[in-house]
C-alpha cells in the first residue's frame, strides 16, 4: 500500500536543517503502523512529506510509493486527485483545521464535490452517512465548528478524511489534545473504521503506550531516523534501543509497581536537528553509551525475529 | 493534620444568554491537603478541577464553602491574599506562556521576591531557587532568555519562580502536559524530590492518571463539579469503586504482559455544568445503569433521583449509590 525508501527532508532557511534523515517504511492494506517520537524528531515532517504537503523551503528526496505510484514524481494534477481520494491526513488541532465560518456539512461536502466521488444529488445523503459513522447526529451538519466540543470536531475531521474512501489514512497526533475518554472513543472509531474497510493506517504520536495498544507495528524515531522498529506490543514491552526504553518508561502503566512513585525520564533535551552531535545522535543522553558511540553512527540492524534497532549494543548477538 | 483544606466549596458562574442560569463549575467539594502530601486532582476537561484549584489559590472567591490554610479561613482582602500567596504558589501548564519573553531567567525568578519585598540577598535567593529546581549551576542561567531554553528548562524556571518565596504548598495545573515525553519524567521527579527534601505539599491538577500513579500519594477524581472518588492512589487506580473511575482506568493502555482489560468506553461527552443532571450526576452515562446492574440491585430509582452527599476530604470515599 505505502512504501517509503530512504526518505529525506531538509529545510533550507538559515542553513540546511535535516529533519528526516533516511527513513524506510512499509505499510500493507489494513495494517496499522505507529510512528513514535518527541517533538523535533521529524515524525510530522515525515507525515507531511508522504503527501507532499511541505513548504517549498523543504527539500524532499527518496521514494514514496502509494499503491505502487511514485508520489514524489507525480504531476500536481495527479497529486490533487490522490490527496483525499487515495490518502488523507487527520491533523492534531481540529479547531485550526476546520474553517470557523463554514458549517460542518459544507466542509465535508467540499472534498466530495471536488473529487466527484458521489453524484451531486447524493452528496447530502453521503454527508449524513459519514456523520453517522463517526457517531454524530445528522443535524450536526448545520453546526459551526465552535458549537462542537473538541472530541466532536476531531470526529468531523475523521469523517472528512474518510469522505472519499481513501486506502490510507495518516493520523498525526489525532487524539493528543483530547481527554482520555474522548481519546478512547476516537481511537476505537479510527481503528474500527480502518479494520472494516481495510484502510491502512499510519498513526503518529509521542505516546508509545497508546501506539502499542492500537497499532500492529511501531517505528520509533529519534533525530530524523527510525531507531527501532517491530511488532508494537513487543517494542513497548521489551524495548531494545535505550531511547525506546526511556520513551516507554515516560508513560507509566498504571498498576506497574516499578513506576509507582518513581517517575522515569531522560536527562538532557531532544537534539537540535540543525546541530546533531557526532556519532549516534542519542549518545549524549544515553546511559549505556560506550566510547564507540561518539564516533560511529549505527544503522538499523536485526535485533530479533522481525525486529530491528539502531544501537551498537545490538548486532553482536544477532549479527 | 491538614494544611490546606476546602470545605463545601462551590464556584458558580453566570451563564450568558440565559436568565438566572448558572454554571456550577465546582458544586460542593471537600478536599484536604496534608503537609508533605502530593494530592492529584483528576478528571476530564470541564469537570471543574482547574476552577477548584483556582479557588484554593484564592484567585476566585467561592460562592459557597470556605478554603482554610493552616486552620484559618482564607480572607479576601489584598493584604491577606498577598500573605497567603507567599505560602501557596502556582505552577502553570504552559511554561512558554507563563514566562515573559523579554525577561531574563533572573528577572522571572526575582519577580515574586520583589513583589513581596524580600530585598536582602536577592541573587542568593534566586540562585538557591534555580538550583532547587535543578538548573545548575544557577549563575549560568541568570542572563538567559526563555527562547534560549528548552521546554523542560523553561518549566524548571517557572517552578524556581514558585520556589523563590519558600512556599509550603505548590498548586500545579497540568505541569507536564505541554512537555515532551522524555522531559516529563524529570519534572515529575523534581516535584517528588521537593517533597522529600523540603516537605513541600503539592496539589497537582491533571487529566493524566499515569501522572498520579507516578508521583501522587492520594487521588481525587472529579466529575461535573464534585469529587466522586477519593483515596490512596494505589487503591483508587488498582481497585476503582466508582463506575466513572472504573471506566477511566479501563481505557488506559495495558501494562506490557498484562491480561488485556475490557475497555469501558463511555459514550457521549461530559454534560454541561449549567445543566447538571438530577439524582446522581453521572447516571445518564453510567454503565451500571445501562447494563441493568443498578436495576437488579433495586437502586436505579435512587440513581436517577437522589443526589449523593459530598465526600469527606481526607479519607477514602466513593459517591455512588451502588457502593455502600
Amino acid at each position: 500500500m505505502l512504501s517509503v525508501r530512504d526518505l529525506r527532508v531538509t529545510y533550507h532557511g538559515h542553513g540546511a536543517v535535516p529533519a528526516v534523515r533516511g527513513v524506510d517504511l512499509e505499510v500493507a492494506g489494513g495494517q496499522r503502523l505507529g510512528i513514535a517520537g518527541e517533538s523535533g524528531c521529524g515524525k510530522s515532517s515525515l507525515a507531511m512529506a508522504l503527501l507532499r504537503l511541505l513548504p517549498r523551503s523543504a527539500e524532499v528526496s527518496g521514494e514514496v510509493r502509494l499503491d505502487g505510484e511514485d508520489v514524489l514524481g507525480m504531476s500536481f494534477g495527479r497529486l490533487r486527485a490522490v490527496r483525499w481520494a487515495a490518502a488523507s491526513i487527520v491533523f492534531q488541532g481540529a479547531m485550526h483545521s476546520l474553517n470557523p465560518v463554514h458549517r460542518i456539512g459544507r466542509q465535508i461536502t467540499e472534498p466530495l464535490l471536488l473529487h466527484r466521488t458521489v453524484p451531486p444529488d447524493q452528496v447530502q445523503t453521503r454527508v449524513e452517512e459519514l456523520l453517522a459513522q463517526v457517531g454524530l447526529p445528522a443535524w450536526r451538519a448545520n453546526s459551526f465548528p465552535h458549537e462542537l466540543s473538541g472530541g466532536q470536531r476531531q470526529r468531523v475531521m475523521i469523517a472528512m478524511a474518510l469522505a472519499c474512501e481513501p486506502n490510507l489514512v495518516i493520523a498525526d497526533e489525532a487524539t493528543t489534545a483530547l481527554d482520555v475518554m474522548i481519546q478512547a472513543q476516537v481511537l476505537e472509531l479510527i481503528t474500527r473504521l480502518a479494520r472494516d474497510r481495510g484502510i491502512a493506517l499510519v498513526m503518529i504520536s509521542h505516546d508509545l503506550s497508546v501506539l502499542s495498544s492500537t497499532c500492529d507495528r511501531v517505528a520509533v524515531m529519534y533525530a530524523g531516523r527510525v531507531v527501532e522498529e517491530g511488532p508494537a506490543h513487543e517494542v513497548f514491552a521489551t524495548p531494545r534501543h535505550p531511547y525506546t526504553a526511556a520513551l516507554a518508561g515516560a508513560f507509566p502503566t498504571v498498576g506497574d509497581e516499578a513506576s509507582r512513585l518513581r517517575p522515569r525520564g531522560l536527562g538532557g533535551d531532544p537534539p537540535d536537528p540543525a546541530h546533531l552531535p557526532p556519532g549516534c545522535p542519542f549518545q549524549p543522553r544515553c546511559d549505556q553509551a560506550v566510547e564507540q558511540c561518539g564516533s560511529t553512527d549505527v544503522a538499523l540492524r536485526a535485533a530479533a525475529a522481525d525486529r530491528r534497532a539502531a544501537c551498537v549494543h545490538i548486532g553482536g548477538e544477532a549479527g | 493534620m491538614t494544611l490546606l483544606s476546602a470545605q463545601g466549596v462551590g464556584v458558580h458562574f453566570p451563564v450568558r444568554g440565559r436568565r438566572g442560569g448558572t454554571a456550577r463549575a465546582v458544586d460542593g467539594v471537600d478536599l484536604d491537603l496534608a503537609p508533605g502530601e502530593i494530592l492529584a486532582l483528576a478528571g476530564e476537561s470541564g469537570c471543574g478541577k482547574t476552577t477548584l484549584a483556582r479557588a484554593m489559590l484564592g484567585l476566585v472567591r467561592p460562592n459557597a464553602g470556605t478554603i482554610s490554610y493552616d486552620g484559618d479561613p482564607l480572607r479576601y482582602d489584598a493584604a491577606s491574599l498577598k500573605r497567603y500567596r507567599r505560602q501557596v504558589q502556582l505552577v502553570l501548564q504552559d511554561p512558554t506562556g507563563a514566562l515573559n519573553p523579554r525577561h531574563t531567567v533572573y528577572e522571572a525568578v526575582a519577580e515574586g521576591l520583589r513583589i513581596h519585598g524580600h530585598t536582602d540577598d536577592e541573587p542568593g535567593r534566586v540562585a538557591q531557587a534555580l538550583s532547587r529546581a535543578g538548573l545548575r549551576p544557577p549563575e549560568r542561567f541568570f542572563l538567559r532568555y526563555p527562547h534560549e531554553l528548552s521546554g523542560g528548562q523553561r518549566q524548571r524556571v517557572v517552578i524556581a519562580g514558585a520556589l523563590a518565596l519558600d512556599p509550603k504548598v505548590i498548586i500545579a495545573d497540568e505541569p507536564v502536559a505541554s512537555l515532551d515525553a522524555s522531559v516529563r519524567g524529570e519534572i515529575l521527579a523534581l516535584l517528588l524530590r521537593l517533597r522529600d527534601e523540603f516537605g513541600l505539599s503539592a496539589l497537582v491538577v491533571t487529566h493524566d492518571l499515569g501522572l498520579a500513579w507516578n508521583i501522587a500519594d492520594r487521588l481525587a477524581i472529579m466529575y461535573l463539579g464534585r469529587v466522586v472518588e477519593v483515596g490512596p492512589v494505589a487503591e483508587v487506580l488498582r481497585e476503582p469503586r466508582h463506575p466513572y473511575t472504573q471506566a477511566l482506568v479501563s481505557v488506559l493502555p495495558n501494562a506490557p504482559g498484562d491480561e488485556p482489560r475490557q475497555p469501558i468506553v463511555l459514550s457521549g461527552e461530559p454534560p454541561d455544568v449549567s445543566r447538571i443532571p438530577g439524582g446522581c450526576r453521572f447516571h445518564p452515562r453510567c454503565p451500571k445503569i445501562a447494563d441493568g446492574t443498578a436495576e437488579a440491585a433495586g437502586l436505579a430509582g435512587a440513581c436517577r433521583t437522589e443526589d449523593l452527599p459530598v465526600l469527606g476530604g481526607a479519607d477514602s470515599a466513593v459517591a455512588c449509590h451502588l457502593v455502600r
